[in-house]
């Protein structure tokens, strides 16, 4: 089985799920099953999924080694995205399958080019009556010229063999449509684009098939994309099932699907999308994924089907009629589910991240992660989606007052990253529903459930300040999805007394099953959700000795799949450790925790107080495991335990100590472990003062952001104001906090477990960045590199000393940095890190089995620490920048990177080499040519021995300062346009005066998918790893 | 903006009461409480004249969001566009939330407007999952949506509910059948239809084959049906327990015996069944949605369907016969679908012309002209030798 590699936009934890799954299948059929996924992070990658697992990158390259020496019978292309399709295609077309005879499982190569080749997708559907829109697949501008005459702007341009719509986009004009299909071309394997005419304002409705070998099919799932088809599905608000169809568009849809699936030849599972006009049955598929996709996870999740399971066991030749629905155990899978309920995704983004990120969203995917929420009204889930995938608000109506008419028009005409709340805003700011609905192009009977929560946040409002609100009102408010926090700071209240008004009314949510058919049928299962739109609460607590563990909610920067991972295994070692049943909350469609047969009981749920209070209150279990879901329930813990609920592992208290400076600096200071010098000011002046002391550049962390990234250093007294003045507020309020920066230290991270008494250290983790790039976006090893032993000895000795004063039970990471002898401090996170499943993979100590114990009372199951692999594990980061229209391809002390790799190798070289392979580096090679960007504030002589390193390697580096760039550019961006440029180095890591030239650069390369290094320790590692 | 206040109230048989808001008509109703599973499809499920006498839930918690269109938009074959039948069938709906601002082209009104208009009522605000449970665990009942329920005394709704005749012993199927024939269409070919409460679906399936349908009464005899020299027979879907249409199943049973071509579908399946001497029996629940899996017993190939029936063949009393299982639910076993083994006859519990529901099985009208054909052609052969 091929897997999907490092997450990026476009191709998230979905594939985690559906490679899990298809694992799952194989080994219940005594299949011998080899794993191909250099993403450490995910939980398909841990050994009890398949037999052996290769972390080498998905290409044709390195799965052709893995084919000659494992000469598998089969493959499986459907469970890894879209790179694995186009792996498998590749390995098709070299001839590898053939040579070695091995099969194709699933939808045959035939079928994948039916689909994904623009043309002949066209060709086909209108061979077996199903519309597509007007459409010329064209291989150069001229030709996209021609077709354009021929359609009109706007177009939109589609990449034949992408994912996320990356690389296409819609052209309203000529100079719009040469960069985009100059982008395009370059993004597309087969230097193919699609001109299509633009059905923006249609809607866009999907199906999920999945069909046996012998014509048995079925659609599990149909779904509506609330902001139609201008925006990309996975940008889009997405409701399951369709909302606004009738029987018969429902139908001719569903009709069209089979179709068009038995014509390309599906076996398994595809998607298919759909336009359909808003004024009559006129239709158009737009496009059909051969492959289990992000819409099949969410169609899983939102129906209980298990898409990704069943279309395995259809791929080793099951028929649907053989097999049965896994959730009701009697009932055949050959059905479609029948929801009694209704679903919203909604898309996480994170584009605020990215310095000169275009905020719009549309045809090309840009969010990171998603949520869903589930709910018996619509107004209640859409609701509970926007708290899921924006912890701080309340729901889809921003706090304050709504801006003016014309400014609310502008954003639900030109949608960004917040049009679930601009909706709603225009509606506060006195648009009427109409033209909402006309501007938006959102259908009306969507924009009417905003106005009716609109309406009642209204209502609110006009109450006295300081009531408790009665039975009726808070009725009517849970059912329209208002949670107790909005309540009380509408009413004056605070939430507490609201809620403590709601449960003495005997307003409480109650517990539903989702059992793929509507209660028609008994279930086995207990995968629940909460509504206040239903009164008989289902699936009562049972009376076992039972726990709670958290999940880390939508992925987002900073917060991935390696929590799931975190979150499983946890799950999975409490039920070795005394408990009898692990009840998990999560709220992400994209996971494996979400897979209804994962735990003993699932909530798809909001990770919120308010919720996490409700279930606990049912469930009654001996506590809450809160340190393996990363960030989000780790922000809980204190509201949780303050209102009585028992954190199981670290307290509450240890987890502020750590992550308050002040108290923790004075406990480093404590146990005389050394920490940068830092400072919290109330005045600009103040922090002034102190960094002259310290000397720049230092490190500003501001508690209150106007704009742009929370975090970053600062060079020089200038700067300082600046960014004082333009992004960071400072006043008594909202202090400041200055670090000085140690500039040319080596950082280094621990994971480690501990009792509170006893600590095991995992692996000690060297960043081949210089500190200053944030620990997500840094390449690292293990074991370390140019570490001394006494360096490492001081590192364990303090990390013992911390964990044991912080009464660590459980897992946690501290970070350091080393300079010469000298090890600093400088942060620590008393909960599982975004490192651990890398650190117990390289190990092959799962440190999750070691601390789980503790969770119950007990103490770790050894009390060694484990010892340094042999082999080394290289981890590196992989970034979406491509996708994220006009970001800047730079690292910081803010994370940047989407996801991750690690691969394995006797050196660290042969490591880092297929690590930087895996997240789509080149290596470069004699006869290359690569750019160096140089700042005029850098000092160009210190690069020297690098340039002549490139050069000694037959790799010729152009040097290029500004003055020389102006005179050169047309000739340097025609070189980059041609594909001579094997890679762009530009060391502005952390810097803040980029010059905007270079940017232009840079950007360029990145459209045209050429690497852009920031750090001068990336690209010696580059180096390193270059042929003689 | 806000929903009313809970007014409304359902009491079923065994004494369970669900609360709710009162939708369409404000007046008190009495019917066999059953649900359906079926996503979309309001419209066309609410005219289907097998649901006569029966209060529907819908498990789907939202209904009417796009709308009601008008009757007097028609199709190609002059019958209304999006309805199965001329008028609401159902004697109630229940369901979580009765959409107020529909959005669709097609919609003239809401769904409440349309029930007030013709005096159906519905109760909103219901746990229709809690009620499914119990129908599911119980087996279904009769039941009564009392409007003005809170205000009212409980044991009067009772008292309505338990002096209300039952369902069983009803014979719906004559108050949703034809008085007199009905012609649909110009042809040389007829297919006679005995109308046990037909949905316009079978009409348009047969009128799309090129054939002219005579809708004649359900009670007709077989000397009706053959004055119009049918090339075919469709004996329909319809309301209520198989058993009371004693007069039809001797007519089919005629019709087989003269090889007749017929199709059963739905009610005209346990017809077609009685005639050749099968029983029927009430199911628990009763099958109602669009997903309904059965495998073609001839083929092993599975199809979705869709249904809506509380009655089934017997399965034991079908082997005595000379009818052969065609199709067989794939969930709990029971017969889906009959071929006689020797003459052209053939039904169908499902519903091949859907509306709701999926298209997969529409190729049973095929199968169906296809014998409608063999026949004619053989009748021809046999007149020229003779000749």
């Amino acid at each position: 089985m091929i897997g999907s590699g490092a997450i990026k936009v476009g191709e998230a934890g979905e594939f985690d799920y559906s490679g899990s799954q298809c694992l799952k299948a194989l080994k219940e059929e005594g299949v011998d099953s080899v794993l191909v996924n250099p993403n450490i992070a995910t939980i398909q990658t841990s050994s009890q999924f398949s037999d052996r697992i290769h972390f080498v990158p998905v290409s044709v390259d390195s799965v052709t080694k893995v084919i000659e020496k494992e000469r598998p019978d089969g493959i499986l292309l459907g469970f890894g995205g879209q790179t694995a399709l186009n792996c498998g295609i590749g390995l098709s077309e070299s001839g590898v399958l053939e040579k070695y005879g091995v099969k194709v499982l699933g939808t045959p190569i035939r079928g994948i080019q039916l689909t994904e080749d623009r043309d002949l997708f066209k060709k086909t559907m209108i061979g077996c009556d199903v519309p597509v829109p007007k459409s010329f697949a064209v291989y150069n501008f001229e030709e996209a010229k021609k077709a354009t005459d021929e359609l009109g702007y706007p177009v939109i341009i589609r990449v034949a063999y992408t994912l996320g719509g990356k690389g296409g986009g819609v052209a309203r004009d000529e100079a719009e449509l040469a960069q985009i299909v100059e982008r395009g071309l370059n993004s597309s394997i087969a230097h193919q684009v699609l001109v299509e005419e633009y059905l923006g304002g249609w809607k866009q409705i999907e199906y999920e098939i999945m069909r046996d070998r012998d014509e048995n099919s079925v659609i599990i799932c149909n779904m509506e994309n609330m902001l139609g088809m201008r925006v990309h599905t996975g940008d889009n608000i997405v409701v399951a099932p369709s909302q606004t169809l009738t029987n018969s568009e429902y139908h001719t849809l569903r009709t069209a699907s089979l179709r068009a699936a038995r014509t390309c030849g599906i076996i398994g599972e595809c998607n298919i999308q759909f336009a359909l006009h808003p004024g009559s049955e006129r239709y158009a598929a737009i496009e059909i994924n051969a492959r289990l996709s992000r819409s099949s996870a969410l169609a899983s999740k939102a129906t209980g089907y298990p898409l990704a399971y069943i279309a395995a066991k259809l791929a080793l030749g099951y028929h649907l009629t053989e097999l049965k629905n896994k959730v009701s155990g009697i009932t055949t899978a050959l059905f479609e589910p029948s929801l009694d309920y209704l679903v919203v995704k909604m898309p996480r983004w994170d584009t605020i991240k990215f310095d000169g990120a275009v905020r719009t969203i549309g045809t090309s995917m840009k969010s990171i992660g998603e949520v869903m929420a589930i709910g018996r009204g619509f107004e209640e889930a859409i609701q509970k989606a926007a708290r899921m995938a924006n912890p701080q608000q309340d729901g889809v109506i921003k706090e304050g007052k709504p801006s003016a008419k014309p400014d609310a028009m502008r954003r639900i005409e030109h949608p960004t990253d917040t049009i679930a709340f601009d909706l709603a805003e225009a509606l506060r700011a006195g648009l009427d529903e109409k033209d909402v609905a006309s501007k938006s192009e959102v259908d009306p009977w969507f924009v009417s459930k905003f106005k009716n929560v609109v309406d009642f946040h209204g209502f609110l409002e006009s109450q006295p300040p300081g009531s408790i609100p009665s039975r009726d009102v808070l009725t009517r408010a849970k059912k329209l999805g208002f949670s107790d926090r909005q309540l009380g700071d509408l009413l004056g209240v605070g939430e507490d007394r609201v809620r403590e008004a709601r449960v003495r009314l005997g307003v409480t949510p109650v517990t539903k099953v989702i059992d793929t058919l509507a209660a028609e049928w008994p279930s086995k299962t207990n995968y629940l959700y909460q509504t206040y739109d239903a009164s008989v609460d289902e699936a009562p607590s049972t009376g076992r000795r039972k726990v709670m563990v958290l999940g880390a909610g939508p992925y987002r920067i900073g917060s991935s799949v390696e929590f799931d991972w975190g979150t499983m295994n946890m799950a999975w070692a409490l039920r070795q450790n005394g408990f009898d049943e692990v009840v998990v909350v999560n709220c992400n469609p994209e996971t494996v925790s979400t897979d209804f047969d994962m735990s003993d009981r699932l909530y798809f749920e909001e990770l919120s107080v308010e919720r996490l209070l409700a279930i606990y209150d049912k469930e009654k279990p001996e506590g809450m495991v809160l340190c393996v879901g990363g960030q989000t329930p780790n922000d809980v813990a204190e509201d949780l335990e303050r209102r009585g609920v028992t954190i199981l592992g670290t307290s509450s208290q240890s987890i502020e100590t750590a992550e308050d400076r002040t108290k923790f600096s004075a406990l480093l200071d404590r146990l005389g472990i050394p920490q940068p010098a830092w400072g919290s000011f109330r005045s600009p002046a103040e922090a002034a003062t102190f960094c002259a002391r310290v000397g720049y550049p230092v490190i500003v962390r501001p508690s209150h952001v106007l704009s742009g990234s929370a975090m970053r250093v600062v060079w020089d007294p200038s700067e300082l104001e600046t960014f004082i003045k333009r992004a960071a507020m400072v006043n008594p309020e909202y202090p400041v906090v200055v670090s000085e920066f140690i500039e040319g230290a080596r950082e280094v991270e621990v994971d480690a477990v501990s009792d509170g008494k006893n600590t095991v250290i995992g692996a000690i983790i060297e960043h081949v960045q210089d500190a200053g790039v944030h620990s997500g976006d840094a390449i690292m090893s293990i074991p370390t590199v140019s570490i001394t032993k006494a360096a490492k000895e001081k590192i364990r000795v303090y990390t013992r000393g911390i964990a044991r004063e912080l009464k660590a039970k459980g897992p946690l990471n501290i970070q350091f940095l080393v300079r010469g002898a000298s090890v600093y401090v400088i942060e620590c996170n008393l909960r599982a890190s975004r490192s651990l499943p890398y650190v117990c993979k390289a190990t092959g100590v799962n440190l999750i089995d070691v601390v789980a114990p503790v969770m119950n009372g007990g103490s770790l199951k050894r009390t060694n620490d484990v010892e340094e692999p042999k082999r080394f594990a290289v981890k590196a980061p992989q970034f979406s920048f491509l996708q994220i229209d006009g970001a800047a391809p730079k690292l910081g002390v803010e994370m940047r990177s989407t996801g991750e790799v690690a691969c394995f190798g006797d050196t660290f070289a042969e490591a880092l080499s297929q690590a930087f392979l895996a997240t789509g580096h080149k290596i470069p090679k004699r006869g290359d040519v690569g750019i160096l960007l140089l700042e005029h504030w850098q000092d160009g002589s210190g690069l020297d021995g690098l340039i002549k390193g490139f050069r000694d390697k037959g790799i010729d580096i152009m040097v290029l300062d500004e003055p020389s760039l102006k005179s050169k550019l047309d000739q340097v961006s025609s070189l980059i346009s041609g594909g001579k440029v094997a890679l762009v180095l530009s060391f502005n890591a952390n810097s803040n005066v980029d010059s905007e030239l270079f940017h232009k650069v840079r950007r360029k390369a990145v459209d045209l998918q050429v690497q852009v290094i920031s750090t001068k320790e990336e690209a010696e590692a580059l180096l390193l790893c270059a042929g003689p | 903006m806000s929903k009313p206040a809970k007014d409304s109230l359902l009491l079923l048989e065994d004494g369970s009461i669900f609360y709710g808001s009162s939708f369409g008509a404000e007046v008190d109703s009495i019917g066999e409480v059953v649900f359906n599973t079926g996503m979309v499809g309001y419209l066309e499920s609410l005219t289907d004249p097998s649901y006569a006498g029966q209060i529907l839930a819908f498990t789907y918690p939202l209904l009417g969001n796009y709308g009601v269109p008008a009757y007097a938009e028609k199709d190609k074959f002059g019958l209304p566009r999006f309805f199965e039948s001329d008028s609401i069938k159902v004697k109630g709906v229940v369901v979580q939330e009765a959409c107020r601002q529909p959005s669709h082209w097609a919609s003239k009104r809401t769904l409440s407007k349309w029930m007030e208009s013709e005096g159906v009522p519905g109760i909103e605000g219901v746990d229709t999952r809690a009620l499914v449970t119990k129908l599911r665990e119980a087996g279904v009942m009769m039941g009564i949506i009392a409007s003005g329920g809170e205000a009212r005394e409980q044991e009067a709704i009772a008292e309505l509910l338990s002096r209300a005749e039952s369902y069983a012993s009803q014979n719906f199927v004559k108050g949703v059948s034809v008085s007199k024939p009905v012609i649909h269409g110009e042809s040389d070919e007829k297919v006679v239809l005995l109308d046990c409460g037909t949905k316009y679906g079978i009409v348009r399936n047969l009128l799309a084959r090129g054939y002219q349908v005579v809708r004649l009464p359900y009670n007709s005899s077989y000397s009706a049906v053959m004055k119009h020299d049918p090339a075919g027979v469709v004996v329909c879907n319809g309301p209520g327990d198989p058993k009371v249409l004693v007069d039809t199943s001797k007519c089919v049973g005629s019709l087989v015996d003269a090889e007749v071509p017929i199709l059963g579908i739905c009610l005209g399946e346990q017809v077609v069944g009685m005639s050749q001497g099968a029983e029927t029996f009430k199911l628990k629940y009763g099958h109602r949605g669009q997903n309904k899996p059965c495998i073609d017993l001839t083929t092993g190939r599975g199809y979705v369907t869709s249904q809506n029936h509380g009655y089934a063949l017997d399965e034991k009393s079908v082997k005595g016969t000379e009818l052969k299982p065609w199709f067989m639910n794939a969930d709990d076993g029971t017969i889906e679908g009959v071929l006689h083994a020797s003459r052209p006859c053939m039904a169908v519990q499902f519903h091949p012309e859907a509306t709701p529901g999926p298209y997969d099985t529409v190729f049973v009208f095929d199968r169906f002209v296809d014998a409608m054909k063999g026949k004619r052609e053989r009748g021809a052969e046999i007149r020229s030798v003779r000749a």
